[in-house]
């Protein structure tokens, strides 16, 4: 009888036997015949990370990504059926990745593309009228409390990542500067946009996302940043319907 | 509001629907009267893929296809996935729900293939008690789908037409019967598709399935047809279809194109050539 914990070991291990009581029609041996789902599931997985990561396999090349996502896809099988979220542990993946260590920016690359996939798929929300700030009496301000649409993603990076991402999705993109950048991804309708933020920009944002007030968050900025521009960030953020509530001091 | 939509597909070709045809279809579907979406597509939140979905379930009947719940496993089903899906079918409310005899999930791996099965009395039990779970959970009845196969198991003591006789006798289920699959398995195990339809239990056929498939040579020169819903639909397998509908008359029929996705107006005449297959000449 064959198990099916035996067909999976020999599934994601090419050098594995095919486990016997598998035939052709003739009672012989499977041979090619097994070999064509462990290529369907070694095609199709890797298919998935072609779509989801088209930048890392750009700066990889293509050779050169198929045999990385044949690691992976061997070590980290999806562990849901939900593929349209395949590759969370990629980035992770690619830290240690021994062939790729010398492109360092590439795990971060991995991690935008990756919230550009979550943004896709997150949740729909109506963004705050533009002059829903305005209209906090100036001594609320700081006290509010700024939500964040559930299809923003934040990434900081040590390299610049959006410059990166850009030379290689648009003609004519400027070389990347050197450089730590922090990106913001927004989805003003359906599509998802990174958006590099100014200086002290990830820090605000990141205090917005772990529920802290304005004023924390200017705060947390200008640790980062001494000339922390908070019109020009929480412009982006009204720009880009990023903004889907304030509450007040007491509000959770 | 009042759902007056019916409760089974209409017996027309429908299509697999995908995002890039979204505009074509709503400006002007063709022949294709209704739609099939795989369920692990609209599992997010939210974004363009449900608006999408939102949108083409009012103008369509929507046929719930699911590719990964792995009905056939030796583990127990996913609770995680099974209350995906319930949550899909629970707010789109499609006209129909179907999945496939095979596994693909083993332990926490998924595989993504539709991975084949002895056909026995121990993986009958299992199978009957996995479609019961299904249908409990997603409250309604869903179709079955014979499989692609490659090769064989020794174990295997029945037919596969028995098996899935014996499934839908156990559980209630309805069928789905993909010809595409059926030529392919049968070219790959040497047998007669033909004699495969004729003891096909039609009663229970919900759907039927027409795609395209790839050709290559077993190691010793023998053909071995791949399942590759890459390409149109091939002669001999809309001579399949002619003889089901002679023996079983119209019933909803599906042209499933998923790599190398053609533009609309090719998609649309596959369909429309069903559609003219299922007409009969002497009305």
């Amino acid at each position: 009888m064959v198990r099916q914990g035996e067909f999976t070991q020999a599934l994601l291990d090419p050098s594995a036997a095919v486990p016997p009581g598998l035939t052709g029609p003739d009672g012989r041996p499977a041979g090619k015949r097994f070999a064509v789902y462990r290529n369907n599931v070694a095609v199709s997985l890797t298919k998935a990370l072609e779509t989801g990561f088209p930048v890392v396999r750009k700066l990889v090349g293509d050779d050169f990504f198929t045999a990385m996502a044949g690691v992976f896809l061997r070590s980290h099988p999806p562990r849901s059926p939900r593929l349209t979220l395949y590759g969370e542990t990629f980035p992770a993946f690619l830290e240690g990745f021994g062939p790729a260590q010398r492109l360092v920016y590439l795990p971060d690359v991995a991690r935008l593309e990756m919230a550009l996939r979550e943004s896709y798929h997150a949740a729909d929300s109506d963004p705050i009228a533009p002059d829903a700030l305005a209209a906090l009496p100036p001594e609320a301000l700081m006290g509010a409390r700024l939500h964040l649409a559930p299809a923003l993603r934040l990434i900081r990076s040590r390299w610049p990542v959006f410059g990166i991402w850009r030379a290689n999705t648009a003609a004519a993109a400027p070389k990347p500067a050197a450089g730590p950048e922090d990106v913001l991804v927004v989805r003003p309708g359906y599509d998802p946009v990174p958006l590099p933020l100014p200086p002290g920009g990830g820090g605000f944002v990141a205090a917005l996302m772990h529920g802290r007030p304005l004023g924390e968050a200017v705060a947390a900025a200008e640790e980062e940043c001494q000339d922390f521009n908070l019109s020009a960030v929480l412009q982006i953020l009204l720009d880009h319907a990023a903004l889907v509530d304030v509450t007040g001091e007491d509000a959770p | 509001m009042l759902d007056t939509r019916p409760d089974t597909l209409p017996a027309r070709p429908g299509v697999g629907f995908k995002p890039q045809h979204f505009d074509a279809i709503m400006a002007d579907p063709g022949p294709v009267a209704w739609l099939e979406v795989h369920a692990e597509n609209y599992m997010g939140d939210g974004g363009r893929p449900l608006a999408q979905l939102r949108a083409l379930a009012e103008r369509f009947p929507i046929s719930v296809h699911g590719v990964g719940l792995s009905i056939g496993g030796e583990g127990p089903l996913d609770a995680d996935h099974l209350a995906r899906l319930k949550h899909l079918v629970g707010w789109l409310n499609p006209t129909s729900f179907s999945e496939h005899l095979a596994w693909s999930t083993h332990d926490t791996h998924f595989l993504n293939d539709l991975l084949p099965l002895p056909y026995t009395e121990a993986t009958l039990t299992r199978v009957a008690a996995h479609i019961d779970q299904l249908q409990e959970t997603i409250g309604r009845r869903m179709l079955l789908e014979n499989p692609s196969t490659y090769l064989a198991f020794a174990e295997s003591d029945m037919p596969e037409t028995d098996f899935l006789a014996e499934i839908a006798r156990r559980t209630g289920c309805g069928l789905l019967l993909d010809l595409n699959n059926v030529f392919v398995s049968a070219t790959n195990q040497q047998t007669d598709p033909v004699a495969y339809i004729d003891a096909f239990p039609m009663a229970e056929v919900g759907e039927i399935h027409l795609g395209g498939h790839d050709e290559q040579q077993d190691d010793h020169g023998a053909p071995l047809l791949i399942d590759s819903h890459g390409a149109e639909v091939v002669d001999p397998v809309w001579a399949l279809y002619a003889h089901t509908l002679h023996r079983a008359g119209p019933r909803p029929t599906l042209i499933e194109w998923d790599t190398d996705v053609p533009d609309w107006p090719v998609l649309a005449a596959e369909a429309g050539r069903a559609a003219a297959l299922s007409t009969p000449v002497d009305a």
